[in-house]
């Protein structure tokens, strides 16, 4: 059998196409730092987009974090928000659009910590939007502060002795928050650091989509993800970190729906 | 035949809107202007033009609805009093930013903090000098007359759109829950979504249609030579407007000895003081600015060169006196009066602070 396995030469020579980058990503190059999830997450939600014909009809929302500059990648239409507000941006636009496909693309300061209220109360209200919710237990862009998703022990700027529940409270899961509200109607809990993960996640994107385009109400993606540089470990340690760390406290799978 | 009412100056915000074809209304509610929402509520706008009207969990949420909806094109508005205001600040800095037109409805409440719920004009700094961060202007609208209140809708939407910025009406306590008889504009309707993208397809996020790059919202620029050029076309617009959109009424100013300079509620205050005065032989004049931004500073520079001095009646501490007494550039002396946290001056007193103030002063 081994010899039917192409080398990477081999597929160039005989120009099989394998991937293709789908034309819903920008050819910019993009800010995230090496071994971030950010990457995998953009691609697999442009996908989806791409996948499901919804192109002409997507507008996306991505506040102030990371992703803040998702628009410079998401070849859609986009709006950036202030920190914390996408769920109420994205309410504002389903509302004036109820046709249109609306995501927010947030991270866990955005969506669990300042963005609280709006993030909650948009999906009560069981807006027809998609959210999906990139949790590494940090604050990436302002350079690695504590998140309201930073585990017990978990060193931090902001934490540099480590989370002390006693005198920081303790970690929100706030997506097992959201799955309780009569407005969601599909909310689960991913991750895009391994293959197999990555195509689970597509899945679950790709049914979160499918259930807005019925108009069911709120649908609710968590990526549990890392943040090498916040962190401070190489790319690979921070995949098993969170292996061992992260999904031990936010288990993967459905929550709802 | 006209469509004539009598109506609380907050109701006919709320029907003028419904009438000018708004597409939109995000609110929370607050004393003094909740009948603004509690008006499209019991009105079913949706029914008759399919307008939506969204109680919001907030202030802050409502300003961001009125983000999400406005850089899609579409005709939207809100409504509040002074405190939350200061919340929907912060929205308000992105929406000047992002270059995005909308109504905001300011029915100012005496403060600071909580304060009180009776009137106030202690709004101006906040409206009219920016209030949120970053150098931006709000164009304000100040109606003293319900009839105002109906007509500065249309014209507020009529001149954001046109500027691409968001605009904002200015009124208090006093105008927002009184009752005048109100000329109701007839209805317009709403633009349907071709129309929309045929009007402002060039910048609203609308989905990338028929092949077109993709549209976007944003305030974010982390390049500072970008930042300082998005800021030059900024104060380009705002002095356009400054050039352009300069709107007031002058009463018995032909010949006056001495000149009131108030808005809103105040400057029906101080025309009942001119009738005051008359009758002791005074000759005072009004100015009333109508666009508080831009400021009409010319005019009242001319009008300084006419009159012995000049009286700023607001119902605030004293605010808008620093935009008279910069326009006046000291050609003539310029005093404030005015009753504040929540008490109304009345035409005695204010004939009583010219005559101390400035004649006797």
């Amino acid at each position: 059998m081994a010899e039917n396995i192409l080398t990477p030469e081999e597929i160039i020579k005989r120009g099989e196409l394998v991937f293709k980058k789908t034309k819903l990503m920008t050819d910019n190059e993009l800010s995230y730092c090496p071994g971030c999830g950010h990457g995998v997450a953009h691609r697999i939600t442009m996908e989806v987009i791409e996948e499901l014909g919804l192109e002409e009809k997507t507008i996306g929302v991505a506040p102030v974090g990371c992703s803040v500059l998702a628009y410079e990648f998401m070849n859609v239409d986009m709006q950036e928000a202030a920190h914390g507000r996408a769920p109420a941006v994205a309410t504002g636009i389903k509302r004036v659009y109820p046709d249109k496909t609306v995501f927010t693309y947030q991270g866990d300061g955005d969506l669990a910590a300042i963005g609280t209220a709006e993030t909650l109360h948009a999906c009560n209200r069981g807006e027809n939007i998609t959210i999906i919710f990139i949790n590494n237990g940090i604050y990436g862009m302002t350079g690695g502060q504590m998140a309201p998703t930073t585990l017990p022990g978990m060193k931090s700027s902001t934490s540099p002795y480590g989370r002390d529940i006693n005198m920081m409270g303790h970690p929100l899961k706030i997506t097992e928050l959201i799955a309780m509200l009569p407005g969601t109607v599909y909310v689960t809990r991913q991750a895009v650091h391994k293959p197999g993960l990555v195509r689970k996640a597509k899945k679950a994107i790709k049914k979160a989509f499918e259930l807005q385009q019925e108009n069911k109400g709120t649908t609710f993606v968590e990526i549990v993800s890392n943040c090498n540089s916040g962190w401070k470990m190489t790319p690979v340690d921070a995949n098993n970190w969170l292996d061992k760390h992260m999904l031990d406290y936010y288990p993967l799978g459905d929550l709802k729906g | 035949m006209e469509d004539v009412k009598l109506m609380k100056g907050n109701e006919a915000v709320a029907e003028a809107a419904i009438r000018a074809g708004v597409d939109a209304y995000f609110g929370y509610p607050i004393t003094p202007q909740s009948e603004v929402i509690e008006y499209l509520m019991a009105e079913e706008p949706h029914k008759r033009t399919g307008m939506v009207v969204l109680q919001a969990e907030s202030e802050l949420a409502a300003i961001n609805m009125v983000y999400g909806a406005a850089a899609c094109g579409k005709k939207v508005m809100t409504s509040s009093s002074s405190p939350g205001i200061s919340l929907k600040q912060e929205g308000i800095s992105y929406i000047a930013g992002s270059e995005l037109p909308c109504l905001i409805v300011d029915v100012v409440r005496g403060g600071p903090g909580l304060g009180t719920i009776q009137p106030s004009q202690a709004d101006y700094f906040q409206m009219v000098k920016g209030g949120g961060h970053g150098d931006y202007r709000l164009i304000v609208l100040a109606p003293s007359t319900v009839q105002e209140m109906a007509d500065f809708v249309e014209l507020g939407f009529e001149l954001a759109f046109k500027y691409r910025n968001p605009a904002l009406i200015l009124s208090d306590g006093v105008i927002g829950q009184m009752m005048e008889k109100v000329v109701l504009p007839p209805q317009k309707e709403r633009l349907g979504d071709e129309e929309i993208d045929k009007r402002y397809g060039s910048w609203a996020t609308t989905g990338k249609k028929n092949g077109r790059e993709r549209n976007i919202i944003t305030s974010l620029e982390l390049k500072p030579e970008r930042q300082e050029a998005h800021n030059l076309h900024l104060q380009a617009k705002y002095k356009e407007i400054s050039e352009k959109e300069v709107r007031l009424e002058k009463i018995n100013c032909e010949n006056p000895d001495y000149l009131f300079v108030a808005y809103g509620s105040s400057a029906r205050i101080c025309q009942k003081a001119i009738q005051l005065a008359e009758e002791k032989g005074i000759k005072a004049g009004l100015l009333r600015p109508i666009t508080l931004w831009p400021f009409p500073s010319k005019e009242i520079n001319k009008l300084a060169e006419q009159v012995k001095g000049i009286l700023v009646v607001e119902m605030s501490a004293g605010q808008m006196v620093e935009d008279v007494k910069l326009a006046v550039n000291g050609k003539v002396k310029v005093e404030h009066f005015g009753r504040f946290g929540g008490m109304v001056h009345s035409p005695d007193e204010v004939l009583e602070a010219l005559e101390t103030k400035i004649i006797g002063g």
